[in-house]
């Protein structure tokens, strides 16, 4: 069996934690990879100008390296400091993610990441 | 009927790997150990380079190269080897003739293509039309993934300039009755040029340049056995003795001045700099492996085997297939998808049992786009393609959604 598809993998791409929409988001973004055809959209709720992450929601469609990482990533912020979030990398992902992915997949792992940053930078 | 198990030992990559299920001949076709040969040879016996030395290696790699010219145009039944000119790849062949046709279009004119062309034969008629402010229309397939005849007609005007289409969709699988379409566009308008990309063609059924009528036809070595970094454009001999070079540089003049230059005549003229010497030799040993097979047994086997694949592969839960039903209309490419499991996630489990498809959108994103598709599994086959790859195919695909069950 491949590595790549372990148990928790398939159980957050099936049953994918925040997944959804917030009635009031403080900021939100979009991205997809064209030649994947995997789009995601990130909701980021800042309560009184705190610099935590008071909720997160993602949507949008993708394999399942995308759409776990997209849930176990959003399930990871809620609470920490935007400051910090913007430090997230490429790194820090794949070990959120514990597999070992070839180059073509790891930018579907990283698509949740772009999204996040994005989705805090528009933070004013 | 093709001896598919005693073929097999053609292919040195089968006897590396040797659980390999390749069913991605679309994208491009193994080499046998005939075609390595020979490229071989070029280098360890005459590795000379062509039209310039006055000695005996050099002629003998010229007389090699210039020999499989002759050979493509009999293959695909052209009359004179001077239309043949050897590029880097089919896309470079369309994007010769979208340089050479392109300084001639006028604002207003039309280049029609149709939403099943692979990327190469679209993006170069695309940004052709945007620059000079030609029309760029689109000719979709119906319900049936076919192209209408009476749809082209009602597309075409007095303006349509050229008509560029796939003669084999290689996503749909799509056989597209070309002599016929060819036919229809110079009737309506007798001008107007018809470019065929016969990529998915050439490799895998007779093609009859002469027979089909169309102006330029354009296709690529490794899809049919040969090495990569060769592709061939065929062209009316006047077409081609008409149009500008498409670059400039050694091999392709006649003389040079400081002030002047006289270029060769076709084909040498758009064959700048040194070329593919190795792998145009090599082309050559592909023909002769597919003429010793002969082109009416690969067609069968095709048919057959993908007869074969569509009957198992329909009774998979949730599978949904693509293209034309009756299998005498496609190639032998099978494109699907399975409920809510994304095409990537099936070749990536695939993959760990050694079975490869390809996965996306097959630089065909405006039909997969026109089907309301991000993307989709494809499995393509060719000669040395089996009843147990399409097996283990299915097996796979079991397998697949049992891990997403």
């Amino acid at each position: 069996m491949d590595l790549i598809y372990r148990e928790q993998i398939l159980e957050h791409y099936k049953h994918p934690f925040n997944f959804g929409v917030l009635d009031n988001p403080s900021s939100e973004a979009s991205d997809n990879i064209v030649s994947c055809g995997d789009s995601l959209s990130m909701q980021v709720l800042v309560k009184n100008k705190s610099s935590l992450v008071a909720d997160i929601k993602f949507q949008g469609s993708g394999c399942a390296i995308s759409i776990a990482s997209a849930s176990m990533l959003t399930e990871s912020v809620k609470g920490q400091k935007i400051g910090d979030l913007k430090n997230l990398s490429k790194n820090d992902i794949l070990t959120m993610l514990g597999i070992e992915l070839s180059p073509t997949r790891v930018k579907c792992a990283l698509l949740s990441l772009e999204v996040l940053h994005k989705t805090l930078n528009q933070l004013t | 009927m093709l001896d598919t198990d005693e073929l097999k030992n053609d292919f040195p990559i089968f006897s590396h790997i040797k659980d390999l299920v390749y069913l991605d001949s679309g994208a491009t076709s193994l080499k046998p150990r005939q075609v390595i040969a020979k490229e071989n040879e070029y280098y360890h016996k005459y590795s000379a380079n062509i039209f310039r030395g006055i000695y005996k290696i050099s002629e003998k790699a010229t007389a090699e190269y210039e020999a499989v010219r002759g050979k493509v145009a009999h293959f695909i039944g052209a009359k004179n080897s001077r239309e043949i000119v050897f590029v880097r790849n089919a896309t470079e062949a369309v994007n010769l003739v979208a340089a050479g046709i392109g300084k001639t279009l006028k604002p207003g004119d039309e280049i029609i293509v149709s939403i099943m062309e692979h990327h190469s034969n679209f993006v170069p008629w695309q940004q052709r039309s945007l620059k000079k402010n030609a029309n760029f229309k689109i000719w979709n397939t119906g319900r049936d993934y076919m192209l209408n005849l009476l749809e082209l007609e009602k597309l075409m005007s007095s303006r349509t300039r050229l008509v560029a289409i796939t003669a084999v969709s290689n996503v749909l699988g799509t056989i597209n009755p070309i002599k016929k379409l060819v036919a229809t566009i110079k009737k309506r308008i007798p001008e107007s040029l018809v470019l065929i990309d016969g990529a998915q063609a050439v490799p895998h059924m007779k093609v009859d340049i002469e027979d089909l009528g169309c102006d330029f036809y354009v296709f690529s070595s490794h899809k049919m056995l040969g090495p990569t970094g060769v592709g061939v454009l065929w062209g009316r001999y006047e077409l081609l003795h008409e149009m500008h070079p498409y670059q400039y540089g050694g091999d392709m003049i006649q003389a040079v001045y400081i002030d002047h230059t006289d270029f060769k005549d076709t084909p040498h003229k758009f064959e700048a700099g040194t070329p593919h010497i190795a792998g145009v030799i090599g082309l050559g040993a592909a023909i002769d492996y597919l003429k010793d097979l002969g082109m009416e047994n690969v067609r069968r086997h095709e048919i057959e085997l993908t007869t074969y694949a569509f009957e198992k592969l329909k009774l998979i839960n949730g599978i949904t297939i693509y293209g034309p039903t009756q299998m005498e209309d496609r190639g032998g490419v099978i494109s699907f998808t399975i409920e809510k499991i994304h095409a990537h996630d099936i070749a990536q489990i695939l993959d760990s049992r050694n079975i490869c498809i390809r996965a996306g959108h097959h630089c065909a994103m405006p039909l997969h786009l026109s089907l309301n598709l991000v993307s989709t599994a494809r499995a393509s086959f060719y000669v040395y393609s089996t009843e147990k790859d399409v097996d283990a195919l299915v097996e796979g695909l079991k397998f697949v959604q049992k891990t997403f069950s």
